[in-house]
């Protein structure tokens, strides 16, 4: 929870990156009035509060790890940042968390990490459609972002890259 | 044998550099022990008992002579002189140091080999049988369909972190030699009414702490849709399989709780965004990785070679070797030969440097260059001329690879066990070696005939315990070893699990209790009837009564 100092931003189109600023409050839960600009919910909060929130596009939702994607559907499609929390790098339930929402409900928005992310998890998440990076604050972040560069070729389509190497190979 | 392009070399290229940079900064103190240990073993590297362990793996038990050259170099360079190949049909050595890890695995990309995806809570090496290609009873070439999912399978970003290992194995024959029942998923080659490839999934199966033969999810599914399959099976599991036991994480316990009907119903679901995709293979790649499996320039030879004929009916030890470790070939005038790595007094499945260059030179003289490795911890010559068999058998002896066991009780198949591994509850290869000792009479142990012993160390049952004729997994009582006696268990399309015979036993007993065993299979025996057939017929109750007939057991 919280607001780490720092994030990495990786340009999907060109896969530029760079160290910015972080803007966005992650909270447990709201509070009852209007929700402040620049505020990552969670998912029940913010599907509770739909209505009134769909419009906004200074806030945000945050996934856990056994949120679904299917729960917001196309609404997906009109956020501009969803989170996905990785409690450990180990649970892998946020990689298909991300694929969904970028390659079934048209998410187009910034997809973060945020959580136990570091150098050894970033490239999977780029794969997987993650364009937002929140290291953990023990972490060199430069260091990290080389992560993203740790392959340059991948067998498998997946959200960064749809078609697979073998629809690629000899071309 | 599938040859790297330029794609495949990089991608293992880059491996060895990224596990090169991961180690540095374990050693650096910027990776602190828990981080590492999932990223070191992605890459087949534990920390064990004596020192790590490095598993390197054998895609789907194929190897080249340069790569068994290689793998000889790296026991000699790095380790003591000797590997030891695994049920997964891969090799693991035993005493690398942490530090020379990057350079075994740099040593390995230069002869296209790796350790990716030997441990860890990903998809595993894809195994398939041993006689691909060469069976007589082959429907269909398992070998491109494993390649094609070795490659879906590395470094698949979605998957990496399951809630569990997950292993997969692929069958083309009418005899399943593959154990696909006993799998995360069994894949089954089958051609339907119409002629067309395609495959049947069976899902669920496992050894383990919970046994379970699997479940078939679909009955025929398009050889194009394979990949695609794959990605919605692993979706599921990956998004529903539980992650707050490890005992309880596997595939099977999600499939078994949901359901086979559920879980499939699931599948259909996830695969139906997935079905025709960018990962429905195209014919193109089927073609390029299948031209990579064809057949050897065989000569055209007649069906029974006359010397090999001569030698078999005048020399008893030669027809016997060749009854057991000589396999019926699809080719007329050849066969496959099976070294034996189970000698008594060896560890199952060990070779050492000079063996495994020994059988480098043999499989170059007589077999194309080419090695498989059985998940019986044996080494396959897949196409010698019977001609050759002959020089064949005098040189496997000379390397003390052709003890006349396959498919005997003798043929233990083992684990590292507690004198290796971490996780093991109990010593494995000094069981397999006291019962080995047991039937050291040759006649005695050829009339036996086929009886598939099985050794696990622990729970995890890497000696594959459950599907043994015979069953052995070690226990831990209170700080002390012993050994649980199962009977019954078998692999293939008739896979199940073997039922415990009652309490455990200890260390020094265990080989009379196998011998116990034999003795009341062979009281009970009508003609040439096989330990299972007797196993069946008679039940638990005979072989109960002797083994426990004095107070030998253990609370």
């Amino acid at each position: 929870m919280g607001k780490h100092p720092h994030i990495i931003k990786l340009d999907r189109s060109n896969g530029q990156r760079e160290i910015v600023a972080n803007h966005w409050l992650r909270v447990a839960e709201g509070c009852d009035d209007t929700i402040p600009a620049h505020t990552l919910l969670p998912l029940k909060e913010w599907l509770e509060r739909r209505d009134e929130l769909l419009g906004r596009a200074d806030v945000g939702i945050w996934f856990a790890p056994d949120d679904e994607p299917e729960a917001l559907g196309q609404d997906a499609a009109r956020l501009s940042i969803i989170a996905v929390d990785f409690p450990a790098f180990t649970d892998g339930r946020g990689f298909s968390i991300g694929r969904l929402l970028r390659e079934r409900y048209g998410f187009a928005g910034e997809l973060r990490a945020v959580g136990d992310v570091f150098k050894d998890t970033l490239l999977y998440l780029r794969r997987c459609g993650f364009d937002a990076f929140e290291i953990r604050a023990d972490k060199d972040v430069e260091e990290a972002a080389k992560g993203l560069d740790d392959f340059s070729e991948f067998y498998q389509g997946a959200a960064d890259q749809p078609l697979p190497l073998f629809r690629r190979r000899g071309g | 044998m599938y040859i790297y392009d330029d794609y495949d070399q990089q991608i293992v290229d880059q491996r060895v550099d990224q596990f090169r940079d991961q180690t540095r900064r374990f050693l650096a103190g910027e990776l602190t022990g828990e981080e590492f240990r999932p990223l070191r073993l992605q890459n087949g590297l534990y920390i064990q008992r004596h020192a790590p362990m490095l598993r390197v793996a054998v895609p789907y038990g194929h190897l080249r002579s340069d790569q068994v050259r290689a793998l000889a170099e790296i026991a000699r360079k790095y380790d003591r002189g000797y590997g030891h190949f695994t049920t997964r049909q891969n090799i693991q050595y035993n005493w690398p140091k942490l530090e020379d890890v990057p350079d075994i695995l740099a040593d390995l990309a230069k002869v296209q080999m790796h350790a990716v995806q030997t441990s860890g809570n990903c998809v595993r090496n894809t195994t398939t049988d041993q006689f691909a290609g060469v069976a007589h009873d082959e429907i269909i070439d398992p070998r491109p369909w494993c390649e094609l999912i070795r490659q879906w399978s590395t470094f698949h970003p979605e998957f990496a972190h399951l809630p569990r290992k997950f292993k997969i194995a692929v069958c083309g024959s009418v005899e399943d030699r593959a154990a696909t029942w006993v799998h995360d998923i069994g894949v089954h080659v089958v051609r339907n009414a119409a002629g067309e490839v395609g495959f049947k999934v069976i899902v669920g199966g496992g050894l383990g702490r919970t046994p379970m033969v699997g479940a078939v999810i679909r009955e025929f599914l398009p050889s194009l849709h394979l990949l695609s399959y794959l990605d919605a099976v692993l979706r599921v599991y990956n998004r529903y399989g539980r992650r707050d036991n490890k005992y309880k994480a596997r595939i099977k316990i999600l499939v078994k709780a949901m359901t086979p009907e559920a879980f499939a119903a699931k599948v259909e679901a996830e695969w139906s965004h997935l079905k025709d995709g960018p990962m429905t293979l195209t014919q193109a790649e089927i073609d390029r990785v299948a031209a990579f499996f064809t057949t050897p320039a065989y000569q055209t030879l007649p069906a029974e070679d006359k010397g090999f004929a001569r030698l078999r009916s005048e020399n008893k030890a030669f027809a016997r070797w060749v009854e057991r470790n000589v396999f019926k070939h699809k080719q007329p005038g050849y066969a496959a030969v099976t070294l034996s790595l189970k000698a008594t007094g060896v560890a199952p499945g060990d070779a050492t440097d000079a063996q495994l260059d020994g059988v480098a030179e043999l499989a170059d003289r007589y077999s194309f260059g080419e090695i498989r490795v059985s998940h019986e911890q044996n080494l396959i010559l897949a196409d010698v001329q019977q001609a050759d068999l002959p020089a064949v058998w005098e040189a496997a002896k000379q390397l003390g690879f052709a003890t006349p066991n396959i498919g005997l009780i003798t043929d233990i198949v083992c684990c590292p066990g507690g004198d290796f591994c971490d996780l093991a509850n109990a010593k494995s290869i000094p069981i397999a070696e006291g019962i080995q000792q047991v039937f050291a009479d040759q006649d005695y142990l050829f009339d036996l005939g086929e009886i598939d012993l099985n050794i696990s160390g622990c729970m995890n049952s890497c000696g594959h315990h459950h599907v043994g004729h015979i069953g052995i997994l070690g226990v831990d009582k209170s700080g002390s070893e012993w050994y649980q006696v199962s009977l019954g268990g078998r692999q293939g399309h008739d896979a199940s699990l073997g039922k415990v015979i009652g309490p455990s036993f200890a260390q020094d007993d265990v080989p009379g209790v196998v011998r116990q065993i034999i003795e009341v299979f062979v009281e009970h025996r009508q003609g040439d009837e096989r330990f299972l057939d007797v196993f069946d017929r008679v039940g638990m109750e005979p072989f109960k009564s002797r083994i426990y007939q004095k107070e030998r057991a253990h609370g």
